[in-house]
């Protein structure tokens, strides 16, 4: 038997059901089924059945979105996670004992905190050509002889982005991995130091193993956010993914399918193929993460 | 001894190094935004200020009103993070304090939901607001912020572990209503948790690109990001130091914010991270 007063539960979650069906459930069933279909965003859409899906997984256009997006991801997260972990170790050695662990920690969260739009836009200027920033300064320190057009070739385009990208989140990933060492007990460390561990052995054998969930978390929701990468590719070129198509990740590829070709049911399946590989990518993460640690 | 004096040194060397290049970009654009677009092209790099600020600033007001962008901003911000921070508390209370039928089920959607992002349902959101005749106003920004899913999941956590019921018997005893119980007890036991996610629930929406740039479409009503983006097209990319100061009005601000607040919302990504 139900008290009257649990019907107050109802009433108090109404508000948030009623905006969250409408405003997100809706969406995604919509876009569900205009995922099977011919839209122009005009008109009615076309019911096409699988032809979308088909079309995707031999669109080379998307292919390549699907490569750059993992490309840009890979080097993005390999040299944020290798600078964050050398920070936390630095900063929670017990026998260096640092100091200005606060400072150091917001001038390198900064970056995180700024419009990616306004950090797109200061990198497109910043790497220009022959009037930018960066190779005046190079070339002023003599490391290289001629302006190098940095946006205008797929590596160095799509290293540009990678970096900062890793410039932008190395601070926020290094907040995270100190928070988790600091729950680790100083006890762990201050035994290995009486046994005599050294610096490699303490971070591989007490370190690693109880950061593994905070691990865990940083690769997940960096793969997650990875994925969905568009601000940055969006406007640092031209917004079609130059120089040729290098910079074209998946979301920018939807978006250009749906709002510059007008592509809505095809761009609703990228949607879908974007989704299904974002989930099957984490699921694969949780579960190497999960069996390694069993063994 | 020495040997590890040294070692420091050379550490604290890497760590200044490594602050400088978080640090040195901003650097360049508010130098830069103080040079004229010839002395730019002509004399390179350094890392001294110039005089033409004023003059920069004429060249991008006449193109672009940038003050526009950023009072739109405020206004989208300001009531995202209200709603939010309201409905998410109402709705997490109501999870939190009352039992009923299909309690669990709910709550577990919510979860689930969560996880999806938001990308998704991008071309039916369109959909459904060019349906609804609201494309080109604000009300796609603000009003589905109702429904923040983690909001909710990390207030209910909360207040199950920081609201006795024995608090709301007592109140219910004195016969206060249910909302006022909500409005004069329960709320303000979470104000903390609250303006913690207010936090970066405003950073988020300040932040937020593609939603508007999908939605709004005249210039006037253009925030601060999606501003930002036309800027790239438009004349104003022909005078670099213009461009400079445009870009640093969007950003100096939140340097400015993050100045007084940089010790709150690194220990609240800290609790954050940790909780889960």
């Amino acid at each position: 038997m139900m008290k009257k007063m649990d019907y107050y539960g109802y009433a108090f979650i109404l508000p948030f059901f009623l905006v969250f069906v409408t405003f997100s459930i809706y969406p995604i069933v919509l876009t569900f089924y205009y995922s099977f279909t011919d839209y122009s965003g005009m008109g009615s859409p076309e019911f096409i059945g699988l032809a979308n899906y088909t079309r995707l997984f031999t669109d080379t256009y998307f292919l390549q979105a699907f490569f750059n997006t993992w490309y840009i991801w890979g080097i993005n997260f390999f040299f944020q996670i290798v600078i964050a972990l050398l920070l936390a170790i630095l900063f929670s050695d017990i026998r260096l004992k640092m100091k200005g662990l606060g400072f150091f920690r917001a001038v390198f969260y900064l970056p995180n905190l700024i419009t990616i739009a306004s950090v797109a836009l200061l990198f497109g200027i910043l790497l220009g050509w022959h009037h930018g920033t960066i190779n005046h300064l190079l070339l002023d320190l003599g490391i290289i002889s001629e302006p190098v057009n940095w946006l205008n070739s797929p590596t160095t385009a799509r290293w540009s982005v990678a970096l900062i990208g890793a410039w932008m989140w190395f601070g926020h990933t290094f907040i995270i991995l100190m928070a988790g060492i600091s729950g680790i007990s100083r006890d762990y460390y201050e035994s290995a130091l009486i046994d005599g561990a050294n610096r490699l052995q303490t971070f591989t054998k007490i370190t690693i193993p109880l950061l593994k969930p905070i691990l865990l978390y940083v690769l997940i929701t960096s793969l997650i956010g990875g994925l969905q990468i568009f601000d940055l590719p969006m406007l640092i070129t031209d917004g079609l993914g130059s120089p040729q198509g290098s910079l074209n990740t998946m979301v920018l590829y939807l978006y250009n399918q749906a709002f510059r070709f007008n592509n809505y049911g095809y761009a609703a399946a990228v949607a879908y193929g974007l989704f299904l590989i974002t989930v099957f990518f984490s699921f694969l993460t949780f579960k190497a993460m999960y069996r390694k640690s069993a063994n | 001894m020495t040997k590890r004096k040294i070692v420091k040194a050379i550490l604290y060397v890497l760590l200044i190094l490594l602050a400088i290049i978080s640090f040195i970009p901003f650097y360049m654009m508010i130098v830069n935004a103080t040079r004229s677009n010839a002395e730019i092209l002509q004399n390179g790099f350094t890392l001294f200020p110039s005089a033409a600020l004023m003059e920069n600033y004429e060249v991008l007001i006449s193109y672009m009103n940038v003050w526009k962008g950023f009072s739109n901003s405020l206004l989208v911000a300001v009531c995202v993070t209200l709603l939010s921070s309201y409905f998410s508390a109402l709705t997490a209370y109501g999870f939190a304090v009352y039992q009923f039928k299909g309690r669990n089920v709910l709550f577990v959607s919510v979860l689930v939901l969560m996880m999806v992002p938001g990308q998704l349902g991008l071309i039916g959101f369109y959909d459904l607001i060019k349906s609804m005749g609201f494309l080109d106003t604000y009300i796609p920004l603000i009003l589905p912020s109702i429904a923040a899913p983690f909001i909710v999941f990390f207030l209910r956590q909360f207040i199950v572990s920081t609201l006795h019921s024995s608090l709301i018997e007592a109140a219910r005893i004195d016969g206060a209503g249910e909302l006022r119980i909500f409005h004069r007890i329960a709320f303000p036991i979470m104000m903390p948790a609250i303006a913690t996610m207010g936090i970066f629930t405003f950073i988020g929406s300040w932040n937020n690109y593609i939603l508007p740039l999908v939605v709004l479409f005249s210039p006037e009503k253009y925030t601060l990001p999606v501003m930002m983006g036309a800027l790239r097209g438009s004349q104003v990319a022909q005078n670099l130091g213009a461009m400079y100061l445009g870009i640093a009005i969007s950003v100096v601000p939140i340097m400015i914010a993050f100045l007084f607040l940089s010790k709150y919302i690194i220990s609240s990504i800290s609790a954050g991270a940790v909780k889960e």
